[in-house]
């Protein structure tokens, strides 16, 4: 037996739906519905109630994670709004974004190809206030306008910029090892 | 009045009665038990005042065992047959295993998990360890004056889940019932936590005997929850013996050192290092059965430099964790040294640099382990009221993975998710007509599937034929609080479902586990009827009491008739549990379980409400 979610992950933390999210008050309520249904309350009683409680905190894990990390928060408000991006399969970009993403890529390689640990830094940095503006972008559309679409559109470029630092952190990474 | 009742799942309904709970450090060195005593974590001695059990067991050709101190002796004069450092091989095949060739014992390579042959025969590395737990477990018995209700079994935040695995098995044919299996640095952390009632972020450095940890941790309002980990699950005290064995090899000029002579050699070695904290030089005398006699002085500078690559190679795995915990140095608020390597001062002084800060030292490094399990031991058996309990959120060490398309890993789990979680991935067939497909699931990081971990491979058969990418193959990885993982595949279309679900095998199956358990049963003269029964007896009245303090707690949540279900069953129960037939009372257990699950709903939803009031009265208060 599933748990049943009839409450969408805003509402099971007692939070408004929106993108802008008070940090302290979801990490309170994550923690006040973990201190109810983790397995670990449960240890000591009856195997369905231990089956259960791992179910529990399973999702309750999951929407914690949704809700917390923007990129997947925004997928979700524009799921819930009916609006989703179909990430997978629209990759149509405009070419000047193309063209700015491939920059970024090579730069990467070759900071990457020079063992250039301090590049690697600077291109992250300036990776990360790049990514901090489109977060205000899609805050601006989903919370304020209401505008979907160009949700939608900053979030794809947002996919392309956080991917590039999964990136650059393999690197550091490899550098390091 | 009923509305007045407040009652914490976590709450047992009957508050006097104390279940007899213990937290296990199993080590690579050293192993211990300890347990919460009016309130107070103790570490439980053996009969002559001894806390530490050396994790050593030597197997004689009169089939007795000896465990700890009596083994210890035996080390040098009967080297293959006395196992050191068996933690090393759980859960690991003979290629994964360092420093084989210095081993002494007669490795049989298996599949998954090698094997030692002893004068006693076969032995598994699960088998050796569960010498180890039992020896534990009586000396806590004997303590606590009765027998115990779970322990909590600690393992390295840092091993897979056939490491897991295999140490939730050794528990099982030690006749231990598991509470939960915790890392250690969490452990550590708990204990550590509540003595200083600290908040704020906190680093764990863990070196045992043979494994290395580091958490991070963030801790506040009673919630430990860690943010990253990572380590080396084959790095330890062990390695800087090993390094002043081949300096003393070196040095003295022995070449092909006899399995004795290298045993008794690794013990001087030791020696040397210990000697090393507190010294600034160590001599080393031996007479070798060769007559050679070796008499050299260890000098802590040459110590410092043979080691300075073991050192180093524990900064890597504490910058990754760093950095996937989205922190630096600057976050830490204190660094937490466990395990009793971290006493050598250039450990200290690594990490001091590191962290720029002095570690925390004021807890035993041996012991800080054993006392936060047996704390956490305590509350998982529901000794406590659950309002004023903490609450921890652990994670995944390792990413879990499929096999893709030329030997390549696809993640579905990464590492350092907070457990439990569950992923789910779709596949499709390839071929048209295609009516099975297989799975290979790995651990690591690694993008090639034969530098991962292996840890089962399955066929998901049943598939009704359809042309090549109609069908819907969803698997579904599912990790419990353990970190122990489960896998299970589903074709969704049309009406037709196969399933089929996994335990990740290391190459101990269900049925070996059973047949050693038999073994060691009939081996000390039990009889294994009346041990099946006795277990079957054990978990049929666990049940009823926490039925019971469920109906207690919660009775206003059932209707008149459901209750009187819930109650009928428990009559059942009992006659079973008082007559003699194991499999009457086994289906009794499963017929009990079943008739709760609503009832285990209904007070799982009245918590998630609790929690969003309690939630509210919080925000009211502010």
């Amino acid at each position: 037996m599933v748990p049943d979610f009839r409450q969408d992950y805003f509402s099971l933390f007692g939070l408004p739906r929106a993108y802008r999210v008070d940090a302290g008050k979801l990490d309170r309520a994550y923690h006040a519905m973990q201190g109810q249904v983790h397995p670990d309350r449960h240890a000591h009683l009856a195997e369905s109630e231990r089956r259960l409680s791992m179910q529990w905190a399973t999702q309750v894990n999951e929407a914690y994670r949704t809700l917390k990390t923007p990129l997947l928060r925004a997928h979700y408000l524009l799921r819930l709004a009916g609006a989703e991006t179909d990430h997978e399969s629209n990759t149509a970009m405009p070419p000047a974004f193309l063209m700015e993403q491939m920059e970024w890529r090579e730069a990467v390689a070759e900071a990457r190809a020079a063992g250039d640990h301090h590049e690697l830094e600077k291109l992250m940095q300036r990776l990360k206030r790049h990514g901090d503006g489109l977060r205000a972008e899609i805050e601006r559309d989903l919370d304020a306008n209401k505008d979907y679409p160009a949700a939608a559109d900053a979030l794809r470029r947002l996919m392309f910029i956080e991917k590039l630092e999964h990136e650059i952190e393999d690197a550091l990474e490899a550098l390091e090892s | 009045m009923a509305l007045l009742q407040i009652s914490e799942p976590g709450l047992s309904a009957a508050p006097h009665q104390h279940r007899l709970a213990v937290g296990i450090d199993l080590g690579t060195t050293n192993s211990l038990v300890a347990t919460v005593r009016n309130g107070i974590a103790v570490v439980l001695n053996d009969e002559v005042g001894r806390s530490l059990l050396p994790s050593i067991v030597r197997y004689k050709a009169d089939d007795r065992v000896d465990v700890g101190y009596a083994a210890q002796g035996a080390q040098a004069l009967d080297p293959r047959n006395t196992i050191v450092s068996a933690k090393r091989f759980m859960g690991r095949g003979l290629k994964d295993v360092a420093h084989i060739e210095s081993m002494p014992y007669d490795f049989l390579d298996a599949e998954g998990m090698v094997r030692l042959r002893t004068v006693a025969g076969v032995r598994s590395p699960v088998e050796v360890s569960a010498e180890i737990l039992k020896v534990l477990r009586s000396r806590a018995e004997a303590s606590l004056g009765g027998e115990l209700t779970g322990a909590v079994i600690t393992v390295p935040a840092y091993f897979d889940d056939a490491q897991r695995q295999a140490t939730k098995d050794a528990a099982r044919l030690a006749g231990i019932n598991v509470l939960r299996l915790l890392n250690e640095p969490t452990a550590a952390a708990i204990a550590y936590g509540l003595d200083n009632a600290s908040e704020g972020v906190y680093a764990v450095f863990d070196l045992g005997g043979g494994t290395f940890d580091i958490s991070i941790l963030k801790l506040s309002r009673g919630v430990f929850e860690v943010l990253a980990t990572n380590g080396d699950a084959a790095l330890g005290g062990d390695d800087f013996d090993q390094r002043v064995y081949c300096w003393i090899l070196d040095d003295a000029k022995i070449t092909f050192p006899s399995i004795e002579d290298t045993r008794r050699l690794l013990l001087k070695a030791r020696e040397a290092k210990e000697m090393l904290t507190g010294h600034d030089e160590a001599p080393i005398h031996a007479e070798l059965s060769t007559g050679q006699a070796v008499d050299l002085t260890l000098k802590i500078d040459t110590f410092a430099e043979m080691t300075r690559t073991l050192i180093s190679k524990t900064l890597g795995p504490t910058r990754k964790a760093l950095r996937d915990a989205g922190l630096t140095v600057d976050d830490i608020k204190g660094v937490v040294m466990v395990g009793g390597a971290t006493r050598m001062p250039q450990v200290q002084r690594a990490v001091a640099e590191y962290f720029k800060q002095e570690p925390l030292t004021n807890l035993d490094p041996d012991k800080v382990v054993a006392l936060g399990a047996a704390m956490q031991a305590n509350v998982l058996a529901g000794n406590r009221a659950g309002a004023d309990d903490w609450l921890l959120l652990d994670v995944i060490p390792l990413s879990l993975g499929l096999e893709t398309m030329g030997g390549l890993t696809e993640k579905v789990i990464p590492r350092n998710s907070t457990i439990p979680i569950a992923k789910a991935q779709e596949f499709t067939t390839f071929k048209d007509g295609q009516t099975a497909m297989s799975f290979h699931v790995v651990q690591g990081e690694r993008e090639l599937v034969a530098d991962c971990r292996s840890l089962a491979k399955f066929e998901l058969r049943g598939i009704p034929p359809m042309v090549a990418g109609a069908a819907r193959i969803r698997v579904t990885f599912q990790v419990d609080a353990d970190g122990l993982l489960s896998v299970s595949a589903r074709e969704m279309t049309s009406g037709v479902e196969a399933s089929i679900t996994v335990k990740p095998s290391y190459g101990l199956t269900d049925d070996e586990i059973a047949g050693m358990l038999k073994e060691s049963i009939e081996h000390v003269g039990d009889d294994v009827q009346a041990r099946n029964l006795r277990e079957q007896q054990v978990e049929a009245e666990r049940l009823v009491e926490a039925v019971e303090a469920a109906l207690a707690a919660d009775g206003r949540l059932l209707r008149a008739g459901e209750r009187a279900d819930i109650e009928e069953e428990i009559a059942a129960l009992r006659k079973r549990i008082a007559g003699s037939d194991h499999r009457a009372i086994k289906a009794g257990i499963d017929s009990l379980n079943a008739a709760t699950q609503d009832f285990a709903a209904r007070r799982m939803d009245q918590g998630v409400k609790r929690a969003l009031t309690g939630q509210k009265i919080v925000e009211f208060k502010l």
